[in-house]
């Protein structure tokens, strides 16, 4: 990070707080390159039935393994090549970013509710509830959050669906832990005590007085653990215990084109380059927001 | 200090404690019924279901099987496994030191590479340098390994034909599972090239395996050291006239390790886990890939009790750090 100050010191009126923060964000090239992948995978995801070439699951059976548009014995029909059964490659990419994105969706909407549930109540209420809250997801971390992963999946049935569960579960506990400490830091402060005095009842105190002034550390987690679903429902699908075929998937499409490294390169490396630029956006991304939101390195 | 320790592992007993209930509810939610999965699905007489039932101790209350299963395990019991049949911690103790050596290359690779280029990040803070090892660090950090492990293998083992593509060891060779070490092992054996040939299939895999610990080794030895280098006593050892190595090497990178240990401590449940994906890619007969192989296999008791294992392992592990983390730092020592 640079050292300078991109705000205007001389104008008197203080900067609206949105802009503010965009500016902090600004300065972060890598962050803004992140939002501007984001931004791109999103518009993608969106249109995806626009946009891809072919069907996500039409096979091509007289073109089975074509090399990318640019290589020998390629052809524009297919600009990144197909698969061992003629599917367009960059047209099952696209589909795949819709998944990966909804995977991350919705894995940080169900933990980042359920955390921000359970935190607001262990730091708020606090005593044996938040002992027995705190002890459980100890418990959950002290694992390796892919093998805690593979178990529920092994319990619930391997699918998209419970991938997707799975992760949300393993990523529970940061979430939690954020909150309660942020809970605990507000809930000492003057402004709380003041609500309380006005007659606040502890939901209102909880949701609407404490909650937002918390929210900054959530949604720098909520940015990061975006790409750790990403990844994680991957290495779910890589292994065969996340989506299944013919899925679009991109782990999924890893895990069957493991056979083929040693024929066909693009099979493997399109649905790896599609995870780790999306990934590395949202790390991007959320790192940006982390400086940009944290008081602390505000001069 | 005593009461810091006692404290840290009074704390692991709970977590024991909801592991197994996790590894034990495990067998009891997979979908279908233990004993057809044991017995085979062809079919089954009812008294002969019966009759396992009752040797798996299935009929009794739930409580009751729980506390036999925590008698069992406490005593070093896990279980057979379905379809080899061998105790599932004869299978795990015979696979684990592939892992270990897996790892512990993995770690070192890590260490080597990630201490030296944080350091240098930080001394030159802001150079074109500091931004490649933040960026690459970054980039390593987002990296779907099962990917990398692929691109390596395709660049180093198929286009280039310098590394062996999977397994431990060339077929040509065999040797005896003496130690479990391939190293080891491969030393002791008398055959000539048998050692060469355990370290070629050793680099890649290692290289995969620690590249996330890589990543998160340099960010934090950078971001540890650009704490320390601001602190006065680093003024003062450089008023002093010290050359600028001894400064960064002596009197700052001690303080700076604090933190870094505690990293590299921490990146083994990360490397266990990654041990997963890293041995599936590369046929590397070790712990990670039998998890994989068993759950495919609904192999459950195989399943519950590595699950367990290594869990257990990561705990205790974390538990090591701790400790570690009090004898290192003085002011935790102290403290309390």
């Amino acid at each position: 990070m640079s050292e300078s100050l991109p705000i205007d010191n001389h104008s008197s009126a203080p900067i609206h707080p949105v802009k503010e923060f965009w500016l902090y964000f600004c300065e972060n090239k890598g962050a803004l390159v992140g939002l501007c992948f984001i931004v791109f995978i999103v518009f993608v995801a969106l249109m995806a039935h626009y946009i891809a070439p072919h069907g996500p699951f039409e096979q091509y059976r007289d073109a089975i393994l074509t090399p990318p548009a640019w290589m020998e014995g390629g052809t524009w029909t297919y600009p990144l090549g197909t698969d061992d059964v003629g599917r367009d490659m960059l047209s099952r990419l696209i589909h795949g970013a819709r998944l990966s994105l909804l995977v991350g969706a919705i894995v940080v909407t169900i933990s980042l509710a359920a955390g921000i549930l359970l935190g607001i109540v262990s730091g708020y209420v606090g005593g044996y509830l938040e002992t027995m809250i705190m002890r459980l997801m100890d418990i959950m971390l002290a694992l390796p959050s892919l093998l805690l992963a593979m178990a529920i999946v092994t319990i619930l049935g391997p699918s998209l669906k419970n991938a997707i569960l799975a992760i949300a579960v393993v990523i529970l506990p940061h979430y939690v832990r954020l909150t309660r400490a942020a809970v605990i830091t507000e809930k000492a402060k003057d402004y709380v005590t003041a609500s309380r005095v006005c007659g606040a009842r502890a939901l209102r105190l909880m949701f609407i007085v404490i909650l937002p002034n918390c929210m900054a550390p959530l949604i720098v987690q909520a940015t990061l653990s975006f790409s750790t679903a990403i990844l994680d429902a991957a290495a779910l699908g890589f292994l065969g215990m996340g989506a299944q075929p013919p899925i679009p998937e991109w782990g999924a499409m890893l895990a069957n084109a493991l056979q083929f490294v040693q024929r066909a390169w693009w099979v493997v490396t399109f649905p790896g380059l599609a995870i780790f630029f999306t990934v590395l956006a949202f790390n991007l991304a959320g790192d940006g927001l982390r400086d940009a939101l944290d008081p602390k390195l505000k001069r | 200090m005593i009461k810091f320790l006692l404290r840290r592992i009074a704390m692991i007993i709970p977590t024991f404690i909801g592991m197994t209930l996790l590894t034990f509810a495990l067998i009891h939610l997979v979908p279908g019924d233990p004993v057809e999965l044991i017995a085979g699905e062809r079919g089954i007489t009812p008294e002969r279901h019966a009759l396992l039932r009752a040797e798996l101790g299935l009929d009794k209350p739930l409580i009751v099987q729980y506390g036999n299963y925590v008698w069992d395990i406490s005593h070093g019991n896990l279980g057979k496994s379905i379809i080899t049949k061998q105790p599932v911690f004869k299978e795990f103790i015979t696979l684990f030191p592939a892992t270990m050596e897996l790892s512990f290359f993995a770690m070192i690779f890590a260490i080597t590479l990630g201490l030296p280029a944080g350091i240098i990040a930080s001394v030159k803070r802001g150079s074109f340098f500091d931004h490649s090892v933040m960026g690459l660090s970054l980039a390593g950090y987002s990296m779907p390994i099962f990917w990398w492990g692929l691109l390596m293998i395709l660049f180093f083992s198929v286009f280039l034909g310098w590394t062996p593509v999977s397994g431990r060891l060339s077929a040509l060779f065999w040797i005896d599972a003496d130690t479990g070490f391939m190293l080891i092992d491969s030393l002791k054996s008398d055959e000539k090239g048998t050692f060469v040939s355990a370290v070629r299939h050793l680099i890649l895999p290692s290289i995969v395996l620690g590249t996330i610990p890589l990543a998160v080794i340099a960010r934090m030895t950078r971001s540890a050291m650009l704490e320390v280098l601001t602190e006065d006593y680093v003024r003062t050892a450089r008023a002093k006239g010290l050359a600028p190595f001894r400064v960064i090497m002596i009197h700052a990178l001690r303080n700076a390790l604090i933190p870094v240990i505690t990293v590299i401590g921490l990146q083994t449940g990360v490397l266990l886990a990654g041990a997963i994906l890293t041995e599936t890619i590369f046929a590397w007969p070790g712990v990670g890939k039998w998890i994989v192989e068993s759950i495919n296999r609904r192999d459950y008791p195989a399943v519950q009790g590595g699950i367990l294992l290594i869990s257990s392992l990561v705990i205790l592990v974390n538990l090591g750090v701790d400790m570690l983390y009090g004898v290192v730092n003085p002011r935790i020592r102290h403290n309390k």
